[in-house]
């Protein structure tokens, strides 16, 4: 016979003004199972908890109601008063009598029926919970950090830092990301390689940090605390321990066209290269599709000239594994391409602006390139078409961002203030320049960033048009910039020698791919979703696996290094204990009812679902069953209502529980 | 309409509701109309399911069998699911369901759908009063009960 306790909140007047407090508690009494019945003025406070505590002693109860608040308030402090006393955390239910009855029903005769009610359910429920421990799940102190740009530097360090050894996984041959190629940096005009080099040299060097560049996540299993990672390092023809970066073999190659990645296209590599001087590793690598050896069997001089004897030619891709406890993802972002003509492919759009077609109509970050003293003009600003000296640059914002046309209706958040910084930088280049600048709305939120904003157009003198471009054209080897100036009220046509394009921020290629490995959500555009956009901003909904930098959506860099570091910082929370505690309240699977119809696996929205295989004692294969992961199941319960010979069930929410709970209301 | 009147205004029927709620949305939902005191009829019960991935087809049959005038299914919103995608299954299973119930004798108009998040504590009250006043006008549900006690 069950030793069911039922202990009835007044809330004060809460409850009690539309509930017949005493009535439900005696009422309460008379239900199947209930040993005792009790009310307390607040039983969520001192007197109340003990109330429970000394209750459940004294009647060795083996279930317990509370009829309160919601449970989303108090479950948490009752588990604990329960616990306390001895009593199973998991074999405590609340009826909602307060936010689900007495808030909302002024009379108090059906209130009161409806309150009895509520508590018939709860027992009804309570008689068929079970026992439950937590799970607890070993944790593998290791992280894998995904993308090597400022953020996913900033998230690896941080936890190197703290002693905790970190793979860290860069698609690119080197590290450094977008911020590597950038000139300066907003608000403080401070040169981002100065910066960030550094900090690049800082995780070549640290002995907590495993560098994979050229390579990518292949595969990712496990569950949090436990993720088993394939890593493909793609052949990178060249030892990297035997190469001394002395530079001999891409001086000597003679596949010199191959525009380069790092440039944007602003110049041209060898097929046997390092991306940019102060690449990390300063190591080259090979373009296998553009050398000369690999491609048609010829050549071979970098081979020859290499002292080292660190150039290998049959090198294949090769798959590493590693354990680890957490994953991050920083894979960042790509500009939005600007809709080349013919380029089916390519998101569409602004092929009147004329980009790819008008050699000096260039991007954002190609301008960064013309810019910095380690660029294809060694910092000085010579257009690409001619190699003059641009004296009108008009610079465009919002190209694809905050347009639903082209289908990104976010705002990319950077270019108001890249703008800025481009007039200024330009300025400071060019004395007698003038920079034009068109714009949506000017959104400089942030420290010193209107400031900053105000100097370009106070100090620079840059012109501010509020109003879009409609055409650009080419005539005579300048660019006819028609557009139009909303706050004058009259079309604008700017005769000018370079444009500048501030296209939106996208998430990096392929970051889908990655979010599906790792089971994060995205949105429509692909930016990986957090797991709570206030509360959760570095978590997500596949436990164990967290975001930072702008593969979450566009950020600056102050903001992707704070991210990361959150992120850094939740990894570290992780690992402060030896294990991890998970909510017993998940599917499983009773394998000897199980068809292996596998419905259920398909359904997960976690992979949480296994094949296990029944053998028999001479071990011959029986027969396939599902299996739970209990270090994936976050407890939702779809399994139970796919599964057709109902043989997965949901501890907290089980059959027997949600029935009894719908049969007492017969 | 007032949902007081509409409680006081029938002849002695109370339809007898149970709502499948997930317990991130739905629950929250109706907790927030609880907070903003919210008023709305008592003949509601709620059975909180963590989502409504878990709410089998079978649970919206059972409720019929044990005397429900009308059957509420609520979770979160196409896109915010806690769980990712429960309640995309949820969906999917009604649209599939739909004429199974229909096939078994019970009457579909008697069952109800409805997206309301943590935020709609209004919608809850519209939603549950609209549908205790449309089951009052149905009346009692008498046809399936005959067919289970057949």
């Amino acid at each position: 016979m069950p030793r069911i306790g039922v202990f009835t909140c007044w809330c004060g007047e809460n409850i009690a003004r539309n509930v017949d407090v005493q009535s439900v508690s005696e009422q309460a009494a008379q239900l199947p199972g209930v040993r005792c019945s009790q009310t307390c003025k607040y039983m969520c406070s001192d007197p109340g908890q003990k109330l429970i505590r000394d209750t459940i002693a004294a009647e060795q109860l083996d279930g317990v109601v509370i009829a309160s608040c919601s449970p989303h308030m108090h479950l948490k402090t009752f588990r604990k008063a329960a616990a306390q006393a001895g009593l199973n955390p998991y074999l405590i239910e609340m009826a909602n009598i307060r936010e689900h009855c007495s808030w909302v029903h002024p009379d108090k005769a059906r209130a009161t029926a409806k309150a009895v009610d509520l508590i018939r359910m709860a027992a009804a429920k309570v008689r068929h919970n079970r026992a439950l421990e937590p799970i607890k799940v070993p944790v593998t102190r290791k992280a894998l950090v995904v993308g090597g740009g400022v953020a996913g530097i900033q998230a690896a360090l941080d936890l190197a830092d703290a002693g905790i050894p970190v793979a860290l996984v860069e698609r690119e041959p080197s590290i450094g990301g977008k911020m590597a190629g950038l000139s300066e940096t907003f608000p403080t005009l401070d040169c981002s390689q100065c910066i960030l080099t550094p900090r690049m040299v800082e995780v070549a060097q640290h002995p907590n940090i495993t560098l994979y560049t050229c390579s990518e996540v292949e595969q990712v299993e496990g569950y949090v605390g436990n993720f088993q990672v394939t890593i493909r390092k793609r052949a990178r023809y060249i030892d990297i321990d035997k190469c001394t970066g002395c530079g001999q073999c891409w001086n000597v190659c003679p596949s010199k066209k191959t525009p380069s990645e790092f440039d944007y296209g602003m110049g041209n590599r060898t097929a046997i290269y390092v991306p940019f001087p102060q690449a990390v590793p300063a190591r080259p690598v090979i373009d296998r599709d553009a050398c000369l050896r690999l491609t048609k069997g010829r050549c071979g001089l970098c081979a020859k000239k290499c002292q080292a004897g660190a150039i290998r030619f049959e090198d294949q891709d090769e798959l590493v594994r590693e354990d680890v406890g957490a994953v991050i993802v920083a894979t960042g972002y790509q500009l939005y391409e600007i809709g080349r003509r013919g380029e089916q492919d390519r998101l569409s759009g602004y092929g009147e602006y004329g980009y790819g077609q008008y050699p000096d109509v260039i991007s954002s970050l190609q301008f960064e390139r013309l810019l910095s003293a380690s660029g294809p003009t060694g910092g000085e600003l010579r257009r690409p078409s001619d190699g003059t000296i641009p004296k009108t640059v008009v610079f465009i914002s919002c190209v694809g961002s905050r347009d639903n046309a082209k289908g990104m209706s976010y705002c990319s958040k950077i270019c108001c203030m890249v703008n800025a910084k481009h007039t200024m930088l330009y300025k400071h280049k060019v004395h007698d320049g003038q920079a034009h600048v068109f714009y949506m709305d000017i959104r400089a939120g942030g420290k010193n960033y209107d400031e900053f904003v105000r100097r370009a157009i106070e100090q620079d003198g840059a012109h501010y048009h509020r109003g879009r471009v409609s055409k650009i054209t080419q005539e005579d080897g300048r660019l006819i910039v028609r557009g139009v100036d909303t706050l004058a009220g009259e079309p604008l046509t700017i005769v000018a020698d370079l444009v500048v394009l501030a296209s939106a921020m996208r998430p990096a290629a392929g970051v889908e791919e990655l979010a599906q490995k790792v089971n994060v959500g995205y949105d429509e555009f692909g930016f990986l979703c957090e797991s709570h956009p206030k509360l959760r901003p570095v978590e997500t909904n596949a436990a164990g696996v967290f975001v930072c930098g702008a593969c979450h959506g566009p950020k600056d860099i102050p903001e992707s290094v704070a991210q990361a570091s959150a992120a850094a910082g939740k990894v570290l929370l992780m690992f402060s204990r030896d294990q991890l505690h998970r909510e017993p309240e998940i599917a499983h699977i009773q394998e000897s009812h199980c068809a292996g119809c596998f419905a259920c696996r398909r359904g997960c929205p976690y992979h949480a679902i296994d094949a296990a295989e029944i053998r028999d004692r001479q071990g011959l294969l029986v027969r396939r069953v599902a299996r739970v992961n209990p270090g994936l199941c976050m407890g939702c319960g779809t399994c139970v209502a796919l599964c057709p010979s109902k043989s997965a069930d949901l501890e907290g929410f089980s059959e027997q529980q949600v029935y009894a709970m719908v049969e007492c209301l017969r | 309409m007032n949902a007081h009147a509409a409680e006081t205004s029938s002849n002695g029927f109370e339809p007898k509701i149970v709502a499948y709620v997930c317990n991130w949305c739905t629950y929250l939902g109706a907790d927030l109309a609880g907070t903003n005191r919210l008023e709305y009829p008592t003949n509601v019960r709620i059975v909180r399911l963590p989502c409504t991935g878990r709410i089998d087809f079978n649970l919206i049959v059972k409720a019929f069998e044990i005397g429900a005038d009308a059957v509420v299914v609520s979770g979160c919103h196409p896109g915010d699911c806690h769980y990712t995608s429960g309640n995309y299954h949820a969906r999917r299973r009604w649209m599939l369901f739909r004429e199974l119930l229909a096939t078994l004798g019970i009457d579909t108009d008697r069952v109800h759908f409805a997206w309301i998040s943590a935020a709609e504590g209004k919608k809850f009250q519209q939603v549950i009063s609209e549908i205790t006043a449309k089951t009052r006008e149905m009346g009692p549900y008498r046809a399936y009960r005959e067919i289970c006690e057949a």
